[in-house]
């Protein structure tokens, strides 16, 4: 489990998140749904420990974050922000082995290539493994990131936007992964999410923000009604239920 | 494996220009010439080994391709310190005319300052890399600015002292320095050479760094102390050579296409060595002193970089 504890953040005098405390259950898909600036992706940071926090702490299963070892965290934990600008030319593969950087530091022995060969079939890349990163289309190249953060074999992973820029096809392939991490391999995965339907119809617990504190936490049908999202988006937003998804029409609210 | 073929290919080529500097046109003259030009080539090995390094890891550090640890104001720090010199005592001064002290005096000055300067803005707290790099190209503008005014107030004869130092040369190097600046850039290999599998990591960006557990805000830091110090060596021991690193930083580049950075350093140090030592034998034998290497370099280099700045901006 991944406890945050009165975790706090501020740019200048302003609070970007305050005070926030959640509990992230293992072997769940928790999302942060949230109106943009609510601190969603400030707060998976600081759990990331890509930015320092101002206050409070991190635990991941009552280890306190900031005393643990650089490469012992990144054995545990994985972060993946949006995918972004890199100087280096990279294929599928050799972005996938960096995922093992934090076990073999580099020096691949057999074990981590039978690992990499296994996070590449398991995003469905073996056909590109060796095609450079910047000749795929943007749902290929999410998914050989999110290929290096299985490689990483972490037990808790995070994942900041990763639907951004997809279309519905590719987000809806992710997500799927993402639930088959959770049911297949066991995996704990933390997910910022901004499509509610998404946090929705795939994970399990929702935890909401607005204004840098949380309004809402719970398992995702006590968050998915019209009054709770009311106060998180300020929007009547009504709710239909379509086979087993309760879906929100937002459209025209 | 094609990687160490290319290797191998650039090293040998290396080599030959190493045998036909120090063997062409030498007429039996072991005893006088082979030794003078034997510092000469260490000199320029050392220089080269250097910049190549230092200009590598700044430029992943820093995730760029253009900027080069010479633009973070040492070079014109080092113009400054010169100009200071003979402008307030004269060019008979022993700082001016006893190498060894001037030596000490410049990379003592050039480490002193990046050290300042690191200090001051990582004690603010996080800041990006650009915003270091920012303060040190304005402070390096400022640099040259006032070097510039002094220049201009300075006796002619006394100007002609410092023109000699705003082109490196590889021509009157003093041999004890030599073996001590080897030292020097050694001790700093050593030390950065444990730090090449993270600086593959640290090419990806800084949020994949952190996240495959790499300490990276300190080994950032470490890599400035470590690049500042190989430049201020490098630069008080033959003068500056601004676009060098540049041109082997980048012809590396495109002739490995790798991203390991063992492999990127030794390619950029096997091109050095080529165009040091193979430059400087054309301008000795071919030019016949003519020109300096350094000016042939900065105008190849010159125009690389105004053509890495199209291709870029045509790529983006």
């Amino acid at each position: 489990m991944i406890q945050v504890r009165e975790l706090s953040k501020f740019y200048g005098k302003k609070a970007v998140v305050e005070k926030v405390s959640v509990n992230i259950q293992r072997g769940k898909i928790t999302s942060f749904i949230g109106p943009n600036g609510a601190g969603k992706s400030t707060l998976l940071s600081m759990v990331s420990r890509l930015l320092d926090a101002d206050t409070g702490e991190v635990l991941v299963d009552k280890d306190d974050v900031r005393k643990m070892k650089s490469d012992d965290f990144s054995k545990r934990v994985s972060i993946l922000k949006q995918s972004n600008f890199m100087n280096v030319r990279l294929t599928v593969r050799e972005l996938v082995s960096f995922g093992r950087f934090p076990h073999s530091k580099g020096r691949l022995n057999a074990e981590d290539m039978r690992i990499i060969d296994q996070s590449i079939d398991y995003m469905e890349l073996a056909d590109i493994q060796h095609s450079f990163l910047d000749e795929l289309s943007g749902g290929q190249r999410q998914r050989a990131f999110i290929s290096m953060v299985i490689a990483q074999d972490t037990e808790y992973i995070l994942l900041d936007e990763p639907l951004n820029n997809l279309d519905m096809k590719h987000s809806v392939q992710i997500m799927k992964i993402l639930r088959r991490l959770v049911d297949e391999l066991g995996k704990t995965v933390v997910i910022v999410l901004h499509d509610i339907n998404f946090a929705s119809v795939y994970s399990d617990r929702i935890v909401a923000l607005k204004n840098g504190r949380v309004v809402k936490d719970g398992p995702t049908e006590d968050i998915i009604n019209s009054d709770s999202l009311k106060e998180i988006y300020d929007m009547d937003i009504p709710i239909k239920q379509m086979s087993n998804c309760r879906i929100c029409v937002y459209f025209n609210s | 494996m094609r990687d160490s073929v290319k290797l191998i290919i650039l090293y040998a080529a290396a080599a030959v220009f190493c045998g036909l500097y120090l063997f062409h046109g030498l007429n039996g003259s072991f005893d006088y010439a082979l030794p003078r030009r034997g510092v000469k080539v260490a000199a320029m090995a050392i220089t080269g080994v250097a910049i190549a390094y230092a200009t590598v890891v700044f430029q992943t550090i820093t995730q760029n391709r253009i900027l080069t640890p010479s633009i973070m104001g040492l070079d014109s720090l080092y113009l400054l310190l010169q100009t200071l010199i003979i402008f307030f005592l004269g060019s008979t001064h022993v700082t001016v005319v006893n190498k060894q002290v001037n030596f000490l005096l410049s990379v003592a000055v050039m480490i002193i300052f990046a050290l300042l300067l690191y200090q001051f803005l990582f004690k603010k707290g996080q800041r990006p890399v650009y915003f270091l790099l920012l303060v040190g190209i304005i402070v390096g503008t400022f640099f040259g600015s006032i070097s510039t005014f002094l220049q201009v107030l300075i006796d002619p004869n006394e100007f002609l002292r410092v023109q000699d130092r705003m082109f490196a040369s590889f021509n009157n190097v003093n041999a004890d320095l030599v073996w001590l600046s080897a030292g020097v850039v050694a001790i700093c290999i050593i030390i950065g050479w444990r730090q090449l599998r993270y600086m593959d990591v640290i090419s990806l960006g800084r949020d994949i760094a952190v996240n495959l557990g790499v300490p990276y805000d300190r080994l950032v830091k470490q890599t400035l102390v470590l690049s500042s110090v190989l430049i201020a060596v490098s630069t008080a021991l033959v003068g500056p050579i601004t676009f060098f690193g540049l041109i082997v930083a980048n012809l590396s580049y495109q002739f490995f296409r790798s991203f390991k950075h063992s492999v990127l350093i030794t390619g950029a140090v096997g091109m050095s060595l080529i165009m040091l030592i193979g430059g400087q034998w054309i301008v000795e034998r071919v030019f016949t002193f003519s020109t300096t290497l350094s000016v042939i370099i900065n105008f190849a280099g010159g125009v690389y970089f105004i053509y890495l700045l199209l291709k870029e901006s045509r790529s983006a």
